[in-house]
């Protein structure tokens, strides 16, 4: 008997160093720990034993039907592992030279540039207000302090249109609605006004590479108790460093504009050379960026906005002169053009 | 326009500053200036007077002579000479050996085969004027050999200001007013301009003279006679040409210069042609001739100077040809005067035709400047010309005054508007150095608007606040933030609705945006076979394709989709804009905003892309809104619409837009073998649609039973109807799994999801539904499939 268990580990041994699959060693299993199996035969043959002898020999079997089993599982082990490392020998290597599919649509410039600006006012309380693009003479220049003889509402300015109205010429032209809008919440509440007014503009002019008929501009407007030059030169600051993403400098100039007293134009540190001077700044060191102002005590009048009591600050910032100073477009007319071979390449970066 | 250092530094003493410095400080506090600054006179040295004291023909060249000249040091020089106007006694500039002439260094070498040591210049050598018919011709009496730039005022600092930056300073025309501006940001002293009082002609008599319309504001004249000078002094036509200006006559230079150093422009007319001065306008139209010998049309807007009912001038624009000053004119008639500045610049845009005098006066010029400017006048001529008489008394009519401008302040409301702390004497100070009348009581102040700045400039307190920030300086400004109080900030509906679409489209669709025109393009639209619709138009477009706004944008979209057709066999546009749909009941354009989506396919076929499209819409409005879009049937009305598929969007209660297939005739004129479909929404209504929000519903913890079932069918509608009219719990979705259709008709695979919340379903409850469903299909003869 004792032979026999000998044997038979000599002959699992054997076998199972020639085993290759899983399903030759399922085979092995049942050969030896299967019903009919030799090692279940062996303890079937102790049932004719009797005594100490049966007592010994039936410890040794159960240890060998325990080591037949330890075996077999190792070799399981080790087979799915080879199993495994066959997959992965089996797979190639793969091309990574082969280039990616960009497969990606895209935002126009002017929405990725005015989601920037909005993201940043918005930061700062500002709300954002949207217009119509045909307005009337009123919205855009009574309501704004230009008189009829006044230069910009030359008719080769202004696209005009047969029932009076007009395609706005500037975001400014909404200012008066937001004024109307929120005055009672200044006036009952003390909120102040603080708003941006993205929009499409139109002028009546010629198309080149500098010149649109339309084209996108920022307002925002600030009003409120005590709201000063002051104010204006350090929020100008700020905003324009947020938006540059970068410490900027800013100086003030006098500037003329009917809707704003005093009205500035706004110079910033020339983004190229810093200030020393390049042919970008024409070696002034300053880009004329935005004008700028304090609203005009007569627009605040026809907002309905008292001007002894609130004061208050206008800028407006050119977006499609933005976008083209951010991605370096240089034909404006390239913007409106549709062409996908533009257009694809701006996608969204935030 | 061009402004001397030199010039303006005769109001003010600037000396000891740096002018650079200065003129920066001029561009941060009063009026851009360009970035290029000219150091007139600065590559010009050792230029002397000399006396040419012989003068002989080259013997081989026609052009050229042999002079010998005295350059002061009593020996004579050879100098080889181009010039025409060469002759003996005549004094000139002469660049001795060792001279700089802008990049030429002056070396004695032999010219056509004789020594040449030196160069006789022209003027236009010298840079003091365009002249170079020959060499300068020097007649004043001068010692030979003095530097000619201790002569004459050739080294000068010349700034350009942009004349834009002007438009609202009338006073800044001239550099009198410049020079102003300068001793208030130097803190120096402006001087008086010298003047001839002219009381003195008080018993001469007048000049006839009569304003009939009143866009004159004010009309002074004087008369005077034998003038013997015609050439100006080299000084005033050096700075008339630095400033951009070029010498005529001494008349003309003077009134030029005039111009140019008070901002009054001026006009003298031959008192022979123009001894009955009428200032009207005309009932007619008729053409009149300008001194430039150009004919214009004169309506009966144009405020006209007349010579009794003959016109001799246009008003503020330019003399007439007739009224000219000409050779054998003795007796001149000055004009000085002010016209209304609105009607003198429609008449400039009417004529198309700017001029100096013009564009100053519409920038309302301070009529109180015409007597003042003659008293000038009279002043520089007879100092040059002491022969000249007065032949008139001062002759002025003053129809149209400004008032005077008195405005109130105090010292809280510049700090309120200012931000900062200034002092009242820098208030008083400043406001004082630009001429304003102030008086402070307290930290009260009363002011008088100085009449060059009350004509339309400076008429409220904020304009007084301008003049003080600005020459306090916005660089020395303390910056802070407002004290402004805390409150939420809502971002409105229509934004936000504006915004996820183009992520839903550009994330998840990869779609382009691109932005279009608000106007149809005819030449475009017609040649895709698209109609133009009537619609609101502009009246003053230069460009007669772009006349008609735009109703809808996919003929715009279809118009770029042409454009692009190379650029890949798939792709898609869309965008945000605006369309005007006529004329509201009050008259206004009815402007919508609209959301227009393009798609455009070559590898799938038109249903194919249809269905892409519906479900891109209805994915946006779930994701949007969690709302379910319907589509209707709808009818075409327009060219570029397919008759059969074109679907109604609704979502909510309200049709929110379509959906359409392209008519074929506009899509095989972008492109043969393409799918071209196209929706366009109502952002407005899509933002007004009410949000079904998100209901959560516990996921069942049982099994679920999934169940396909195929029919013989056309339409999805009658199998949906069947599922719904069954009504039960069990079924918690249902999809379309398969189309398909073979010989034998089309069949519709479904795809139902059971499962029951408390417990696992048994197969008999779920074939108890689907056997209903079968039931009701069969009732209208649509079968199981085999």
């Amino acid at each position: 008997m004792e032979e026999k268990i000998l044997r038979l580990k000599a002959q699992l041994e054997e076998e199972l160093a020639k085993v290759k699959d899983v399903a030759e060693l399922e085979n092995i299993r049942v050969a030896y720990l299967g019903k009919k199996g030799s090692v279940t035969e062996l303890l079937k043959g102790l049932k004719e034993l009797s005594g100490e002898g049966k007592k010994t020999l039936g410890q040794k079997v159960n240890i060998l039907k325990g080591e037949v089993a330890g075996k077999i599982d190792d070799y399981k082990v080790k087979l799915a592992e080879a199993e495994i490392l066959k997959e992965i020998n089996a797979m190639p290597e793969f091309d990574m030279s082969i280039p990616a599919k960009l497969e990606r649509g895209s935002y126009h410039p002017i929405t990725l540039v005015q989601r920037e600006c909005e993201k940043i006012f918005k930061s700062m309380g500002f709300t954002v207000e949207d217009y119509s693009e045909v307005v009337s003479e009123y919205e855009c220049f009574e309501s704004l302090n230009i008189p009829k003889h006044h230069p910009a509402r030359d008719m080769q300015d202004t696209y005009y249109l047969e029932n009076g109205q007009l395609l706005k010429t500037q975001t400014s032209a909404a200012q008066n609605a937001i004024y109307k809008k929120y005055k009672d919440a200044l006036v009952n509440e003390g909120k102040p006004i603080k708003a941006i007014f993205p929009g499409r503009c139109f002028r009546n002019e010629a198309t080149d590479a500098c010149h649109e008929n339309t084209f996108f501009q920022m307002e925002g407007v600030m009003v409120g108790k005590d709201i000063s030059i002051s104010n204006l030169i350090f929020f100008m600051k700020t905003m324009l460093s947020e938006v540059f993403r970068r410490d900027i400098k800013v100086r003030l100039r006098p500037g003329f504009f009917p809707f704003v007293e005093p009205g500035f134009e706004l110079d910033i540190n020339c983004l190229i050379c810093g200030g020393k001077g390049c042919p970008s700044c024409k070696h002034s060191g300053w880009l004329e960026l935005c004008p700028c102002g304090m609203i005009h005590p007569e627009v605040l009048k026809a907002g309905g906005i008292d001007p002894e009591e609130y004061t208050g600050f206008a800028f407006g910032l050119g977006l499609t002169r933005l976008a083209m100073m951010k991605y370096g477009i240089k034909d404006i007319r390239d913007l409106n053009s549709g062409n996908l071979k533009s257009m694809e390449q701006f996608t969204d970066g935030e | 326009m061009f402004l001397s250092m030199n010039w303006i530094s005769d109001y003010v003493d600037l000396s000891g500053l740096d002018k650079r410095e200065l003129i920066s400080r001029f561009s941060l506090s009063t009026a851009e200036v360009e970035n290029e600054i000219f150091y007139k006179g600065s590559d010009l040295r050792g230029v002397v007077v000399a006396e040419i004291k012989s003068v002989e023909e080259h013997p081989e060249s026609k052009k050229l002579h042999l002079l010998k000249v005295d350059a002061g040091a009593g020996e004579l020089t050879d100098v080889v000479c181009g010039a025409p106007n060469v002759r003996v006694g005549m004094k000139t500039a002469f660049a001795k050996v060792g001279a700089q002439i802008g990049d030429i260094t002056i070396a004695p070498r032999k010219l056509a085969g004789f020594p040449s040591n030196g160069m006789c210049c022209s003027e236009k050598e010298l840079g003091i004027s365009d002249d170079h018919s020959g060499i300068m011709e020097i007649t004043d009496d001068v010692s030979l050999g003095v530097d000619l730039k201790e002569l004459y005022q050739i080294d000068d600092i010349v700034f350009e200001v942009d004349n834009k930056s002007l438009t609202n300073r009338p006073d800044l025309w001239g550099h009198y007013g410049i020079a102003r501006e300068f001793a208030a940001i130097s803190g120096r002293q402006l001087k008086h301009l010298e003047v001839i009082d002219l009381s003195q002609y008080d018993s001469l008599p007048g000049v006839d003279m009569k304003i009939e319309n009143k866009l004159c504001q004010r009309y002074s004249c004087l008369k005077f006679e034998n003038i013997s000078r015609n050439v100006s002094p080299v000084n005033m036509r050096i700075r008339l040409y630095y400033c951009g200006m070029r010498a005529i006559n001494l008349l003309a230079d003077l009134t030029n210069y005039l111009m140019l150093e008070m901002g009054q422009p001026m006009h003298a007319f031959d008192s022979r042609k123009v001894e009955k001065i009428r200032v009207k306008c005309f009932d007619k139209p008729f053409v009149f001739r300008t001194l430039d010998g150009v004919d214009r049309n004169i309506d009966e807007n144009t405020l006209m100077i007349c010579n009794g009912d003959t016109p001799v001038a246009i008003a503020g624009i330019m003399g007439g040809l007739d009224s000219e000053i000409v050779g054998d004119t003795t007796t001149l008639t000055l004009e000085s005067a002010t016209f209304d500045a609105v009607s003198v610049r429609k008449s400039t845009v009417r004529l198309s035709h700017r001029t100096d005098a013009s564009m100053r006066y519409e920038k309302c010029l301070d009529p109180e400047m015409t007597v003042k400017a003659i008293a000038r006048f009279v002043k520089l001529l007879m100092d040059i010309d002491g022969g000249v008489r007065i032949v008139s008394s001062l002759t002025d009519e003053y129809a149209v005054k400004f008032g005077q401008v008195k405005l109130d302040f105090d010292k809280a409301y510049v700090n309120r508007y200012t931000g900062i702390e200034i002092s009242n004497e820098h208030i008083i100070n400043t406001l004082r150095s630009l001429g304003f009348g102030v008086e402070a009581t307290g930290d009260e102040f009363h002011v008088e608007v100085p009449s060059w700045r009350a004509t339309k400039d400076v008429t409220i307190k904020a304009d007084i606040i301008e003049e003080i920030t600005r020459i306090y300086g916005y660089d020395n400004f303390d910056v802070h933030t407002t004290k402004a109080p805390l409150y939420p900030v809502r971002a409105y509906e229509e934004k936000t609705v504006e915004d996820k679409i183009k992520d839903v489209l550009v994330k998840k669709y990869a779609l382009h945006e691109v932005h279009s025109y608000i106007w149809a393009y005819y030449d475009e639209y017609k040649a895709l076979g698209i109609e133009i619709e009537d619609n609101v138009k502009l009246v003053n477009s230069t460009n007669p394709n772009i006349e008609t706004l735009r109703k809808s944008m996919i003929p715009t979209q279809l118009c770029q989709i042409k454009s692009n057709f190379q650029y890949a066999s798939d792709f898609g546009i869309f965008e945000v804009g605006r369309v005007v749909e006529g004329l509201t009941e009050e008259n206004l354009c009815n402007e919508r905003k609209k959301l227009a989506i393009t798609l455009f396919s070559k590898s799938k076929t038109t249903q194919e892309l249809y269905f892409e499209l519906r479900d891109m819409v209805a994915v946006m409005a779930d994701d949007i809104k969690h709302t379910k879009i319907f589509l209707n049937k709808k009818e075409a009305v327009h060219s570029y619409q397919h008759l059969k598929n074109l679907n109604a969007v609704v979502a909510g209660d309200k049709e929110i837009g379509e959906l359409g297939v392209v008519h074929p005739t506009v899509v095989k004129k972008i492109d043969k073998k393409a799918a071209i479909v196209y929706a366009e929404l109502d952002v407005e209504e899509l933002a007004g649609v009410a949000n079904g929000g998100i209901h959560y519903e516990e996921p069942s913890r049982f099994p679920e039973m999934t169940i396909d079932l195929s029919f013989v069918c056309d339409t999805f509608a009658p199998v949906l109807s069947a599922i719904k009219q069954v009504n039960s719990e069990l079924v918690k979705k249902v999809d379309v799994l398969d189309v398909y259709s073979d010989e034998n008709g089309k069949s519709i695979t479904v795809r139902m999801l059971f499962s029951h919340s408390e417990r696992t379903l048994t197969r008999e409850e779920v074939t108890q539904v689907t056997d209903k469903i079968i039931s009701i299909l069969a009732k209208d003869k649509i079968e199981l499939k085999n």
